[in-house]
């Protein structure tokens, strides 16, 4: 009798189905306005420019529908607000709320982009300051809170070396790049024209001075370089890199990343950088929103500061704050309008709310962490480069593949602990990799759960590793053929017969 | 171990060649298919389309990994295996039948004579191994 | 937990960091701001920004209603606070709503395959002309002068090391791209035209289809008013090959310009050459549907170097405001909001052109924004009309320097009656300058 109570699966809370097939004909959820103004019945746009299919297949559902669907949806997620969030070189810190409460007033939410000036002269003072604390935690001289994400931030910065070389009289050929680098370094690198080549990482994981010293000719632009590096080192000898570079006519791009690590402790300004990017949905804690919006600021050095994308936010004698378009040198526009302004707004409340003090500890304690799950997990996993850590960690899954468990099953056993897992097969050149950066935001208790779970894995590892090459058994679908998926890709529903 | 056929001849690039009189028949070998996983998608040039040796002819994608295929010989394609647009699978499953990719019209039979034989291949991969 | 990591001080903790690079100051932000303080902080710069004026501004950025779920549903912090699907079998939230966003993208467009988004319209334009040049390895574009113009500036950045060749095509008297003079040739890549376009004239696009295709050219339509595509005839039907557009219509708010939502879509032929993410229906063992990333070969964080894009994020949250919206709107409502900006904005242009000196300047049908030609020059009459607390426009002398009378009207299905009779009372007062 005690087997008759199962759980019961049929409820579509587990099972709810694509919009297209919730959809009812002749349901509806929305409210508009009557139309106020006389109708005009006599055609105003010729039949043949008009849609003839009715808009079929686009979804019909009430208000009710509506909200269920996306909320079931929402409960197949994990999110910083669910747990610990080890993404490594994402930093998934926490995302405070008044950050969203602000973003949302309506003098900012409601405010068209091509409002006069004198009109929006709040907004103008946001990207004004943000801007400014932008200018000192960098180090630099100026800011530009253009570039949508991380990786546009990262083709202006390039763009802006190339033009200032192009005024030198050559802007040259060659980018280099560490073989540590992220994906988008390499294909931002390209878009600019250049063609890309690899620096070897040295032991220690930074950059190879002689190898460096060897490729640095007078045809290299420049080197981009991330510090701390996706290794979770700082680059001890970034003033000799920065003095390579310079001496042979380059610049040093820096990719900001990994900021979290630095912000009030270091500022690459002092090191000899001329140009990077930061990423406010890393660093500045704006939300990640499940893939973007994110922006990501390019900080200068005054010389660079002519290619800067216009306009710029400047201070009128009258002391209103105007739109510069006058800008010669200019390596044009990246994007339309100002930016992601709301993440903007999102950002200077952070630092506003933190101060400079609230931003040291918040580095200070991102590191701890850091090395906390480092020092107390390296009797366990392998760390291929050993030693002290900036603000994430990098693991291999050397020691567990000798039972043929590898870092893709670590990572989904993970999610059975109550997880999200690290950053996977990341930097290339670590075979295995698992890169885990906690942030300032998880409290010991979290990182000794985080611990304790990865160890418990390691002996499921020994033990038993069909369940880790199974994992995740917890979660509202099992692991998914990627192959198939991939052979015959189906991007979209279709009705039924529709489907090829 | 891998599968490597005493008929054919091979680069360093782990393709297979398959030599014909002018003609030569390529695709990547068992060992290649073995280290790259599950194929998804096979891209290859056209029918006419003239190529140096050692120049990259196409790619072979799995779902995390793109590797170039190079030419083995120098000259013009002469047939294009359109089946693996279908069925990219056939490279993991028959490499050096179904699998197999293009045809060349050679252009320069003495470059035949620098293509490793199945025991130099071999060698060749153990050594790559031990690296 | 700093001793038990072997570190005696925090300095030593940052050891790895040369001594004299490491700060001794802090570098002057202030001291940290409280909760309620920063609240008032940002309240007195929002009051700061005008939204009480009443707006007819377009251009690119739209004033529609926003359904209040949306921003309840978004706010669900397992959406908010995720980021990328990388593990998908603890993101098929994410995963699901982005499959369903990229079907409602392919039947609006009438295209057959659209990504799981871009930055924004502007920038989608920018990929559309690099993968046209990939695709047809050809590098000419003709792009039209009646293309956002600020959409021009940033194509002209994102091709400018590339060696691609632009031209931009005249439009006619009546308001939309010259066919009859666009010099596609043998080496065209593609034509790019906006409709409704930058003067809110729709365009024919199946007759621009069809003189590009002639040539072997592409055909790329940028769209930054989607509502349109609730009556206009989908651009696939009229032969598009690359559709790419701006979401922000879609339940995004206006924000000063961003965040916004960069659509993008093509044929199924050309899937290898799109930038960005994809997501695709995946099963389990157990035959169990659900979603990943797919073919993500084409992408930076594999192909380095050889990727079709440098771009790595896509905006996953505003595509889930949009897939909300078009989920609320369903069907009819996107049906009934595209008629109520017709007819509002018809009713706005026919009675300004009715005032003394003012008419339309352009001939061809338009959706919901209009160009008038004034007696007076542009720039002086919206200046006049501020003292109203109206913002009549885009006065176009800043992007069309023949345009000098021209001002760019829109008019969505946020303004009532009464605000359009205020403008067209406003204006009136205009008309009788000497």
């Amino acid at each position: 009798m005690k087997n008759r109570i199962k759980k019961a699966t049929t409820h579509t809370v587990q099972n709810e189905g694509l919009l297209f097939e919730v959809s009812r004909p002749g349901r509806t959820g929305y409210s508009l306005s009557q139309l106020d103004v006389p109708e005009q019945t006599e055609e105003m746009i010729e039949r043949r420019l008009l849609r003839d299919d009715d808009l079929a297949g686009m979804p019909e559902l009430s208000e009710v529908d509506v909200v269920r669907h996306f909320t079931r949806l929402s409960t197949w997620n994990y999110g910083v607000d669910t747990g610990m969030y080890p993404l490594g070189s994402c930093t998934m810190k926490y995302n405070p709320r008044l950050n969203e409460r602000i973003a949302r007033l309506d003098g900012f939410a409601g405010l068209h982009p091509l409002t006069p000036a004198p009109l929006a002269q709040g907004a103008l003072e946001v990207i004004r300051r943000l801007e400014e604390c932008l200018t000192r935690i960098t180090g630099l001289h100026a800011v530009s809170l253009q570039p949508a994400a991380g990786a546009q931030g990262e083709m202006t910065g390039i763009m802006m070396i190339r033009q200032a070389l192009a005024d030198r009289g050559d802007p040259r050929k060659k980018v280099l790049i560490p073989d540590s680098a992220h994906g988008t370094n390499p294909a931002s690198a390209i878009i600019c024209g250049y063609t890309v080549h690899t620096v070897r990482s040295n032991a220690e994981g930074g950059t190879d001075l002689a190898s460096l010293r060897e490729m640095m000719t007078e045809d290299v632009a420049a080197l981009m370089l991330t510090n701390p590096n996706t290794l979770g080192k700082f680059e001890r000898n970034i003033e000799e890199v920065c003095r390579i570079v310079h001496q042979h006519g380059g610049m040093v791009y820096m990719d900001g990343a990994n900021m979290n690590a630095l912000v009030e402790v270091a500022r690459p300004g002092d090191f000899g950088v001329d140009v990077m990017h930061l990423n406010l949905h890393k660093t500045f804690s704006t939300p990640h929103g499940g893939g973007g919006p994110g922006a990501g600021p390019v900080a200068a050095r005054e010389t660079l500061e002519p290619y800067l994308p216009f306009p710029r936010v400047v201070r009128s004698k009258d002391g209103s704050l105007t739109l510069d378009f006058d800008r010669p040198k200019s390596i044009g526009r990246v994007r339309a309008y100002f930016g992601n302004f709301g993440v903007l707004v999102r950002a200077l409340g952070y630092i506003l709310t933190h101060g400079d003090e609230g931003l040291r500890e918040a580095t200070e304690a991102a590191v701890v962490n850091a090395n906390y799950i480092a020092h107390n997990l390296k009797d366990t996993y392998d760390i291929p480069y050993p030693g002290r850590v900036m603000h994430e960690v990098i693991f291999s899954d050397k020691r567990q593949a000798r039972h043929g468990v590898k870092n893709a099953d670590i990572s989904k056993r993970l999610i059975d602990y109550g997880f999200y897992p690290p950053t996977m097969s990341f930097p290339l050149i670590v075979q295995g990799a698992i890169m885990v950066e906690p942030t300032e935001t998880e409290g010991r208790e979290e990182l000794d759960l985080f611990i304790a779970a990865m160890k418990a894995i390691n002996e499921e590892a020994a033990e038993d590793p069909e369940i880790l090459r199974h994992a995740p058994h917890t979660t509202k679908v099992g692991r998914l053929d990627e192959v198939a998926a991939a052979r015959k890709p189906v991007l979209r529903w279709q009705p039924e017969g529709r489907q090829k | 171990m891998a599968n490597i056929p005493e008929d054919l001849n091979y680069t360093k690039d782990h393709e297979w060649v398959r030599v014909e009189e002018k003609r030569a028949t390529v695709g990547i070998t068992d060992h290649a298919q073995n280290q790259l996983g599950d194929v998804v998608y096979v891209e290859l040039p056209k029918v006419g389309d003239t190529f140096e040796v050692a120049e990259p002819f196409g790619s072979v994608e799995s779902v995390k990994a793109v590797s170039e295929i190079y030419m083995p010989l120098g000259g013009t394609v002469a047939e294009v295996n359109d089946s693996l647009n279908d069925s990219p699978e056939q490279v993991n499953d028959d490499p050096y039948g179904d699998g197999w990719m293009i045809v060349i019209e050679i252009e320069n039979l003495s470059q035949v004579d620098s293509l490793l034989n199945a025991a130099e291949y071999e060698d060749y991969i153990k050594e790559e191994g031990a690296e | 937990m700093l001793r038990e990591v072997g570190c005696e001080s925090i300095e030593e903790l940052f050891e790895q960091i040369p001594e004299d690079l490491r700060l001794t100051e802090p570098v002057g932000i202030g001291p940290a701001i409280p909760e309620p303080d920063l609240i008032d902080y940002f309240r007195d710069l929002a009051t700061r920004n005008r939204v009480d004026y009443l707006s007819f501004l377009g251009a690119g950025a739209y004033s529609h209603f926003i359904p209040v779920i949306i921003d309840s549903l978004i706010s669900r912090s397992e959406f908010f606070t995720a980021y990328t699907p990388y593990q998908p079998e603890l993101s098929q939230g994410t995963l699901q709503y982005i499959f369903e966003f990229q079907t409602m993208i392919c039947q609006l467009t009438g295209m057959e395959v659209a990504n799981a988004s871009l930055y924004d319209g502007s920038s989608a334009l920018g990929e559309a002309v690099l993968m046209a040049s990939r695709l047809t390895r050809r590098d000419k574009f003709i792009i039209a002068d009646t293309v956002h113009p600020q959409y021009r500036e940033v194509v002209s950045t994102y091709t400018k090391n590339l060696g691609v060749e632009i031209e931009y095509a005249a439009h006619t008297e009546a308001g939309t791209v010259d066919i009859d003079s666009l010099r596609i040739d043998g080496q065209t890549a593609a034509v790019a035209v906006q409709s409704p376009n930058f003067f809110g004239c729709v365009e024919d696009l199946s007759a621009i289809a069809d003189v590009a295709h002639a040539a072997g050219a592409l055909l790329i339509v940028s769209i930054t008013e989607p509502i349109s595509l609730g009556l206009l005839k989908s651009p696939g039907a009229c032969g598009a090959d690359i559709v790419v557009g701006e979401g922000q219509s879609f339940g995004i708010p206006m924000s000063y310009g961003g965040p916004y939502l960069g659509l993008f879509a093509t044929l199924e032929k050309y899937v290898r050459q799109v930038p960005g993410r994809l997501v695709g229906e995946a099963y389990d063992e157990s035959g169990r549907r659900g979603f990943v990333l797919t073919l993500s070969t084409r992408e930076q964080h594999i192909r380095r170097e050889k990727a079709t894009s440098n771009i790595c994020t896509n905006q996953g949250l505003f595509a889930l405001m949009a897939t909300v919206y078009l989920a609320t709107m369903g069907r009819r409502g996107i049906q009934e909001v595209a008629r109520q900006n017709l007819q509002k904005a018809h009713y706005a242009a026919s009675e300004i052109s009715r005032l003394d000196g003012f008419s339309l300047r352009f001939g061809a049908p338009f959706f919901n924004e209009f160009v008038v030609r004034m007696p007076r020059p542009a720039t002086v009459v919206t200046r006049a009309l501020l003292d109203k607390k109206i913002i009549s426009g885009v006065a176009l002398e800043c992007y069309y320097p023949d345009l000098k009378d021209s001002l760019l009207v829109c008019v969505t299905e946020t303004a009532k009656k009464e605000a359009i009779d205020r403008l067209v009372a406003a204006l009136a007062e205009q008309s009788d300058f000497e």
